[in-house]
């Protein structure tokens, strides 16, 4: 009988090390329950024939709660997909014009149609469009040679961590909360995360004093800081940065010599005015020179937000920024061993960013759907907020970009005492019996990372519009009851 | 604040720099006279700042790893290859051809084969089923391709299509790739093993990741071998211990051999965690006997080993004495089980007949592990939340093609033959045209999509080529290009050096 070949205790020890709540515990608790077939709620959220009794509201996958594709991209990928109904001539029967037209645009820029590996760094017509969507949002030019699609943002960030980190020595600076791909990311490629606290009072503002007190902690400790991400629109904090603050956090980057990484996925998810989407590009060349040719940035974006949506198509891009040649050369490199990215997603990416012009046999229907879509998230966090801030010992912060609600949770003493007896971390243990007893499925606070003793927990603002007074009176009611038990003074029969 | 950087600080980040003295010289492999070597490498313009520090993201500065690893296949000649293109562009007669003709990679849909109807016409349905509720649809679409979108799409919550899946891939079409793995080997399959992929490409690299704790890891690959191995054991910080295949009886693969390195990568203190085995081989093309991969097995399990079974070339297999046996049916009818080998088999829909590259579609097939190995596979799998649903949706299909009897078989089956046929006579043709030419000898292709001739280059070639700085392949590579506007990846691209040869 031969030794074991791999098992646990022989495995790589940076995996261990990993975690990524969002599709962690609660979700394969959610995902256990609905095989199950629990019901929560009296009436059950139902599309088409699935009827569904848990409510994922765990990741930021709208189309998957009921919001509908874009039809225009979808008309146009799946004529680029069965290119030989461009020649049917009763195609016209079901294909807008414009849609063709796209189609047969789109289909000339590949290498083959949908089924060749493309340039491993993506189309060179799309990276164009890419470019020029990125020097009309910015007002300055941007280079095709420098823009890197890939299967998702998230392909991309973790591209580019793994060049930053040679080991542990090296850290990077993360925000708390945040999402935990950076966090998975940067324990995966053995590297240090080095935090730096958002502020929950300030709106989870950004203050330079955290962060200059961060990295000197980290460097106190021998870590040689190398790069800073901000999430902007934050995730899960949903805050928007100010142009004053982005400011701020790019001479940070120039003086302590660090790398940006910009996460602008939630640029599209903006439910405020006040503070209206700025690219951490633009900041930079608005600052001139020396700093706007010193300091180097990545940028990263997706077509899995916004109001696109289209999380299952993995479609994502980076932009980089006074990164020198030869890095380049290196990172295409890394690029090219996977080959390419998937090419539908090219097209969806293109569609994004070269969108409908007025005119446009499509363009009205496809206005009507993209307003509709925002506006209603625009509503929603507002529903979400206020339902949050209603319930007992709750205090939500108003979610003014992105896709989430982040409540605080003020768990009476009693309930975090139940939670060290059950054997689990606060806001996990409360998550874990609103998921019992409502059917809804969020990711604890923890897994973001949080203030010592301060618990969250997130959500997301994707459930229907329709069905958000319901849960939200459903959570309002397990909410209250749990704070009641915990709070009262007799000691109940514990949980 | 940038004094008290310099001042205070500046001891701190020296000690730290110390502390982690991080390896800069490139480790020496075979591999390296393909790359360009690393030079000065700054930013464009230097910054006025006092910085003596360089910029965290360049040349000397990145994760070494990166800088070491090699990838030919999209290497230095193509990135010459498509600087001559550009010039073809605005300056038509620049040089003595019209076109490039990129023969570097397995890029079937680039170079005119046709994708299979049936599977566009699910995908095209799939990825806008608002039109599945039209009558003209009818019209434009074949009837059980409507039906197998309908099926498809009821399988995946809310039809939702543009949503993440379950980070393994949408259950309903895992149950129906184990199906066709069953209907494939004659031993059930069980989807919860199977994880999809974004490409077979990821799948490896997520096995590398789990195996390599550090260089003393090793990872036994055939020489020569597919560049993906060698690019991701580099990546990953492990070692690649070689064994090589025969080229005097048709690349073929001894377990004599595998002991042999087994031993020698032992005393050198590696520990050797995996048996990597290409089968259809890619460069080479060798379709391995049953009774080898019994040895294999065999000499995997002895050993402690996991097989990783690279079998994305399963549909391509062209002599008729020879027929392609999965790794996980050869364990089974050996009487092994879940407790005696540690098996991952890896698919795509890249290659085959239906050629579906740039779709990036695969899986790879778990057997063997325990549990809390399997949950760190899936942890890893879901930190990217999921593979792209349109590629899962084509590996479900091509592991469940049309049946008999289906609407759309007459045409699915003439299409799939007519490629694999196609494909059978380029690869005799191409065999035989080489081997007539001066100086050249040319192994039989007998599955993959490759063919691995060797060049004997005479004396003064080599000379010239060390002359150019080039490996000697390489050189000649570079000189057909130049001459021809052909691309091939030279063989040392491939790990093979102790005689030269070409791929494409």
């Amino acid at each position: 009988m031969g030794l074991k070949a791999l098992d646990y205790e022989t495995m790589n020890e940076n995996v261990k090390k990993v975690q990524y709540a969002v599709r962690g515990e609660l979700y394969l608790r959610a995902s256990e329950l609905q095989k199950e077939g629990k019901k929560y709620m009296k009436s059950t959220v139902c599309w088409g024939s699935m009827h569904f009794h848990i409510i994922f509201t765990n990741v930021g996958n709208p189309q998957a709660l009921g919001q509908k594709p874009l039809t225009f991209p979808r008309q146009v990928v799946a004529l680029c997909q069965a290119p030989f109904l461009l020649d049917d001539p009763n195609v016209g029967l079901i294909f807008p014009a414009d849609a063709i037209a796209r189609a047969k645009h789109y289909l000339s820029l590949t290498s083959g149609g949908l089924g060749a590996y493309s340039d491993s760094r993506g189309i060179p017509g799309v990276r164009k469009e890419v470019a020029e969507f990125i020097e009309r949002r910015d007002g300055y030019p941007s280079d095709p040679e420098l823009i890197f699609l890939t299967d998702g943002a998230s392909k991309g960030v973790m591209q580019i961590l793994n060049c930053i980190i040679r080991g542990q020595g090296d850290g990077v600076l993360v925000p708390v909360p945040q999402y935990p791909l950076y966090s998975a990311t940067i324990s995966l490629f053995g590297g240090s995360l080095v935090p730096y606290y958002l502020e929950e009072t300030a709106n989870w503002g950004l203050d330079v004093n955290n962060l200059r007190e961060s990295v000197a902690q980290a460097r106190f400790k021998g870590i040689t800081v190398r790069a800073m991400v901000i999430i902007n629109p934050g995730n899960p904090t949903g805050q928007c940065l100010s142009e004053a603050n982005l400011r701020e956090i790019l001479n940070f980057c120039y003086q302590e010599n660090l790398v940006l990484l910009g996460d602008e996925v939630y640029q599209q998810n903006i439910y405020q005015d006040e503070r209206p989407f700025i690219s951490s590009r633009k900041v930079l060349m608005d600052m001139g020179p020396p700093i706007s040719k010193d300091v180097q940035l990545v940028s990263f974006h997706t077509v899995s937000k916004g109001y696109w949506g289209e999380c299952g198509q993995r479609g994502g891009y980076f932009e980089m920024t006074n990164i020198p040649p030869k890095t380049v050369d290196e990172i295409y490199k890394i690029a090219s061993i996977s080959l390419s990215p998937n090419v539908p997603a090219q097209i969806f990416m293109g569609l994004m960013v070269n969108p409908l012009k007025p005119g446009d046999v499509s363009y009205d229907q496809f206005v009507r759907e993209s307003k509709g879509i925002l506006e209603s998230l625009r509503r929603r966090a507002r529903i979400m907020t206020d339902g949050f801030n209603s319930c007992k010992n709750v205090v939500c912060n108003f979610t003014e970009g992105a896709m989430y609600s982040f409540p605080q949770l003020r768990l009476p003493p009693k309930a975090i005492e139940a939670a060290k007896q059950a054997g689990k971390v606060p806001d996990v243990f409360y998550c874990l019996k609103l998921l019992e007893a409502t059917g809804i499925s969020t990711v604890p606070g923890s897994g973001f990372g949080q203030k010592e003793g301060v618990f969250h927990l997130r959500t997301t603002i994707l459930p229907a519009e329709e069905d958000m007074p319901e849960i939200m009176s459903s959570f309002k009611k397990f909410n209250d009851e749990f704070m009641a038990q915990y709070e009262d003074n007799w000691n109940r029969s514990r949980m | 604040m940038r004094r008290f950087v310099i001042g205070s600080a500046r001891n701190l980040i020296e000690s730290s720099r110390q502390k982690y003295q991080f390896e800069r010289s490139i480790l020496s492999s075979p591999y390296r006279f393909l790359s360009s070597s690393p030079a000065a490498d700054s930013p464009s313009s230097s910054s006025s700042s006092s910085s003596t520090m360089a910029h965290p993201v360049s040349l000397n500065t990145i994760n070494p790893k990166v800088i070491e690893c090699e990838y030919a296949v999209r290497g230095e000649i193509v990135t010459l290859a498509q600087k001559l293109q550009e010039e073809i562009q605005t300056k038509p007669d620049a040089h003595p051809f019209e076109e490039i003709l990129y023969c570097n990679i397995g890029n079937p849909q680039s170079l005119g084969q046709q994708p299979i109807t049936f599977f566009r016409e699910v995908l095209a349905l799939c990825d806008h089923p608002a039109i599945l509720d039209k009558s003209e649809t009818q019209g434009l679409f074949s009837a059980d391709s409507i039906e197998r979108a309908w099926q498809i799409l009821d399988q995946i919550p809310g039809r939702a299509t543009g949503a993440y899946s379950h980070s393994q891939g949408i259950k309903g079409l895992r149950d129906t790739i184990a199906a066709g793995i069953e209907a494939r080997d004659g031993f059930p399959a069980d989807p919860n093993d199977i994880f999809l992929t974004d490409g077979a490409s990821p799948a490896v690299h997520m096995m590398m990741q789990l195996l390599i704790r550090s260089e003393k890891d090793g990872i036994l690959c055939p020489i020569p071998q597919y560049p993906l191995y060698s690019a991701s054991i580099a990546l990953h910080g492990g070692t690649l211990v070689p064994y090589y295949l025969d080229e005097a009886t048709g690349w073929g693969l001894e377990v004599s051999e595998l002991k042999k390195q087994l031993e020698t990568s032992r005393s050198k203190g590696i520990t050797v965690r995996a048996l990597v085995v290409i089968n259809p081989g890619n460069p080479t093309g060798q379709v391995l006997a049953e009774e080898n991969q019994k040895a294999i097995v065999e000499f995997c399990k002895q050993e402690g080993l996991v097989l990783l079974a690279d079998e994305v070339y399963q549909e391509n297999v062209y002599v008729p004495e020879k027929k392609f046996h999965s790794f996980k049916k050869v364990s089974r009818s050996m009487g092994y089980g879940e407790k005696d080998i540690a098996l991952v088999s890896f698919q795509s829909v890249s290659k085959g007949y239906y050629g579906e590259c740039g779709k990036r579609g695969g899986y790879m097939e778990v057997t063997g592990f325990g549990a809390d190995v399997r949950e760190q596979i899936y942890k890893v799998a879901s930190v990217n939340l999921c593979s792209n649903i349109s590629g899962q949706i084509l590996a479900s299909l091509v592991m469940s093609p049309p049946k008999v009897g289906d609407e759309s078989y007459e045409s699915y089956s003439a299409e799939r033959d007519g490629i694999l046929s196609s494909l059978a006579r380029r690869a005799k043709t191409l065999e035989d045209a080489f081997s007539k030419l001066e100086g050249v000898t040319c192994n039989k292709a007998e599955g993959a999509m490759y063919l691995f001739p060797r060049i004997d280059l005479p004396e003064k070639a080599i000379k010239a080529a060390e002359a150019a700085k080039k490996a000697p392949d390489a050189y000649y590579c570079q000189r057909l290009l130049a001459a021809t506007g052909i691309v091939f990846v030279p063989g040392s691209g491939f790990g093979q050096v102790s005689s030269w040869h070409l791929a494409f």
